[in-house]
């Protein structure tokens, strides 16, 4: 079957690139290259903000001192790319996707694409299968100050020696676009009084929490949780575990928390059948408006919808939180890589394709990015910094117009893990939940400094950048290789009705109906015989 | 000329358009499914899909809830339904396709948009919908396909001869026995293609369920679920297996309304 997909996948090929080999052979080098992107719903700027929505951060690409979106980022890339001397111009043809397995189907049946931003675990699954083309060496060299990209991203997520794309191999063959975490939003007001429950997996399957909780509809995110509510005392053991070295501890929670033996995943099937009985749904998307709605008290979320679903319910009056829970948190990333299917070793079109990822990496363009989607993009650099601080910084100068009394003072929020030494923000103190945080006894402009202590549950600023032991206990979930139809029959399992779970009620009640039923039935059919004791008139 | 056009055109070519469109996107993807349902992943011919079916009592179990959620729909849309038809086909209005209209229009509107609706009413009268998924999405169901059952009983009602109920009245017979022996009998080709378009779809259509927050499968999910994780022939074999469901329950209502010349023509 494979090889037939192939043979089509070829022809189709074929049958496109004919024209521009004609094409090719006639006009020499001006014509236009077509970029196929792929890229998620609702994953990048598209522009028209109004002019109170101008970011004040001063731009030094555009040389505007303000950073806004007036057109989309594809139309930008567009006029930005066809000004330069390339000596070819681009047009991009923009399509998107709602599931990594629909880009992945989509690509199976013959859908050709250069460049696509599918998340970590397929991105893992593309490079087994060979599909994917590595950036150039130039668009991976630092030193050249246009290369956004390699220049600006965190030096905790790739570039650098130890990072996380290092780590797993994917430096050079995936240029990360937006990472996070995965978390709980909720409504603060309606949890107990602690706030414990909310910093435990375990909520979703709490029966305080009954049909008030949501979970995402995808079989990762749900194998994921169902995982961390089994293992959590291991977990929580591991993060105590003061013999263990981070190395050894990580290495500790992957071995949990990608585990797909057979075991596993029959206990992950009961762990998911429990919480489908506590859950209020299944949710892909309406989990956002059931939250700010009140529909529900706790959503199982990721971390850039998170703030996303945080600023819609502030518009709203109500404020939610988001909590990483204290054992364990799924880390992740979305990534655009090249495919060899759509790039066929065309020079012009790599080029393209690496412009557009560069492009993407601009600091003002990451900006707009992470303004109107609520994610947090891969860079780390100034200006996107100054938007962090721009966004959630409290404001201490009284005599600045933003200015609210900051009664329980200000927390020095360290990102200095991501943006590197000495970056560091203040923020309210009551935006974030921090336990044993000390008074450092200096204040900015009378207003009290906080430090140290652990931070797990937070408002934006913790769901845009959580703190750097969050991050320490973090798991990046790995793909399911050739577990997966094991583990898709065990999600479909989860989701059926099983015989043995229908309850002896039920089916008591089922049965008297069809019998009262049937039994009426016979008696007005057969009610001369039985009432009048005379044989049934014949009918006409 | 005419003539040469009229003997040019016979019976079977007219058919030829049909023909095409019938092979070209009902038998041939019938036939691709078929395939699917007796391979596996490479290609291998095998019966395991079908084992599988039949031997997971998950999979069993949702043809049994989707069984349910179908016949319970259709039990409350008839009943529902009738009245409506029956009161529909005896107005003194004038137009009363108009009237007919005006029952019917607004609930064709978008479905989708009427359940997000129904969704917020629910929700203001249960609290939290999510405590009884099955009578949710017996209402969405209801309300997505009652005109499906209106339609033919207003036909069927409409075309019932008056003077037979009076005939029937003139004889004795009391307002009960009329409907039972006149009405209700006269009126069972209208039940049977209503029954038939309501039932069929109802056993699949899992946008209302996804929409109500059931996270119960019914059969069309546990298909979606199965293509959507890329494992053709198991879904290929529940497809196959839902289609002979459904022939069964056509034959058998076929054969129900055998002596009734009237109900064979509205099914076929």
């Amino acid at each position: 079957m494979k090889k037939r997909q192939r043979i089509i996948a070829v022809a189709a090929a074929a049958m496109l690139a004919a024209p521009t080999i004609a094409l090719a052979g006639c006009t020499g080098t001006d014509e236009t290259v077509v970029l196929r992107v792929s890229n998620w719903e609702e994953y990048i700027d598209l522009g028209d903000w109004d002019d109170e929505e101008a970011i004040d951060i001063e731009n030094k690409y555009t040389g505007e001192d303000y950073i806004m979106g007036v057109n989309s980022v594809v139309d930008d890339f567009t006029e930005w790319f066809n000004s330069q001397d390339y000596g070819f111009e681009v047009r991009v043809e923009y399509s998107t996707f709602g599931t990594n397995e629909d880009l992945y189907n989509q690509l199976n049946l013959g859908d050709v694409y250069d460049l696509v931003c599918p998340s970590d675990y397929m991105i893992m699954k593309l490079l087994d299968e060979g599909e994917v083309q590595p950036f150039s060496e130039d668009f991976m060299d630092t030193s050249n100050p246009e290369n956004y990209y390699i220049n600006g991203v965190s030096e905790y997520i790739d570039g650098a020696e130890g990072s996380i794309f290092d780590e797993y191999g994917w430096s050079g063959i995936a240029a990360c676009y937006m990472w996070g975490t995965t978390g709980l939003v909720y409504n603060p007001e309606r949890i107990d009084e602690e706030g414990s429950d909310v910093t435990s997996w375990n909520m979703l399957t709490n029966p305080d929490y009954y049909k008030s909780v949501t979970i995402k509809d995808n079989v990762r995110d749900a194998y994921f949780a169902a995982l961390s509510i089994l293992y959590e005392d291991e977990l929580n053991a591991i993060n105590a575990d003061s013999d263990m070295t981070e190395a050894e501890k990580s290495q500790a929670r992957n071995n949990l928390l990608n585990a797909t033996d057979p075991d596993t995943i029959a206990a992950a099937e009961d762990m998911l059948k429990a919480i489908k009985e506590n859950v209020y749904s299944f949710e892909t998307d309406s989990g956002k408006a059931d939250m700010v709605t009140g529909k529900v008290i706790g959503n199982l979320q990721w971390s850039g919808d998170a703030v996303y679903i945080m600023d819609q319910a502030d518009e709203e009056d109500t404020e939610l939180w988001y909590s990483v829970p204290d054992s364990n948190t799924n880390l992740w990333f979305d990534g655009w890589v090249m495919l060899k299917d759509g790039i066929g070793g065309d020079e012009r079109r790599q080029t393209a394709a690496e412009a557009f990822v560069n492009f993407l990496a601009r600091p003002d363009i990451a900006v707009r990015n992470m303004y109107y989607i609520g994610y947090t993009s891969s860079s780390a650099s100034d200006e996107i910094f100054e938007y962090f601080d721009w966004c959630y910084g409290a404001v201490t100068d009284p005599e600045d117009e933003e200015y609210y009394e900051l009664d329980s003072g200000v927390y020095e929020y360290d990102v200095s893990y991501f943006f590197g030494d000495g970056y560091s923000i203040y923020i309210d103190m009551n935006e974030l939940k921090t336990e044993g945080a000390v008074d450092t006894g200096e204040t900015v402009d009378g207003t009290p400094i906080y430090t140290g202590g652990t931070i797990n549950q937070g408002r934006q600023a913790f769901g845009q950048y959580p703190t750097e032991d969050v991050i320490g206990r973090s798991v990046v979930m790995l793909d399911f290789g050739d577990d997966l139809a094991a583990i898709n029959q065990m999600w479909i399992n989860v989701r059926c009705l099983d015989l043995v779970d229908i309850d002896v009620t039920t089916v008591i009640v089922v049965a008297v109906i069809i019998v009262v039923i049937a039994a009426a039935i016979v008696l007005y059919r057969f009610r001369y015989a039985i009432f009048y004791n005379r044989p049934r008139r014949r009918q006409l | 000329m005419t003539t040469a056009l009229k003997l040019r055109f016979n019976r079977k070519q007219l058919c030829i358009p049909y023909a095409a469109f019938l092979i070209l996107f009902v038998i041939c993807p019938l036939l691709v499914i078929i395939y699917f349902a007796f391979t596996d992943g490479t290609g291998q011919f095998t019966f395991d899909n079908l084992v599988n079916f039949f031997s997971n009592t998950n999979t069993l179990g949702t043809l049994l809830n989707s069984i349910a959620i179908a016949v319970v729909t259709t039990v409350v849309c008839l009943l529902i339904a009738y009245p409506v038809a029956y009161i529909l086909a005896r107005s003194k209005f004038k137009r009363k396709y108009v009237l007919l209209m005006l029952f019917v229009l607004p609930m064709w509107i978008n479905f989708t948009l009427r359940i997000t609706a129904l969704k917020e009413i629910l929700t203001a009268i249960e609290s939290n919908i999510a405590m009884y998924p099955f009578l949710n999405t017996v209402i969405g169901m209801t309300y997505d396909f009652l005109p499906f059952m209106i339609l033919p009983l207003y036909t069927s009602l409409s075309k019932l001869d008056k003077s037979l109920t009076e005939a029937a009245e003139d004889l004795g017979a009391n307002g009960f026995t009329v409907f039972m022996r006149v009405i209700l009998p006269l009126s069972v080709p209208g039940i049977i293609s209503g029954v038939t378009m309501v039932l069929l779809p109802s056993m699949t259509n899992y946008v209302v369920l996804d929409m109500l927050y059931n996270s119960t499968y019914i059969m069309g999910s546990l298909i979606g679920s199965y293509f959507a994780a890329y494992d053709w022939n198991n879904g290929s074999m529940i497809s196959l297996i839902l289609l002979i469901i459904i022939f069964i329950i056509t034959l058998a209502t076929n054969r129900f309304s055998d002596d009734n010349e009237g109900a064979r023509r509205t099914i076929l």
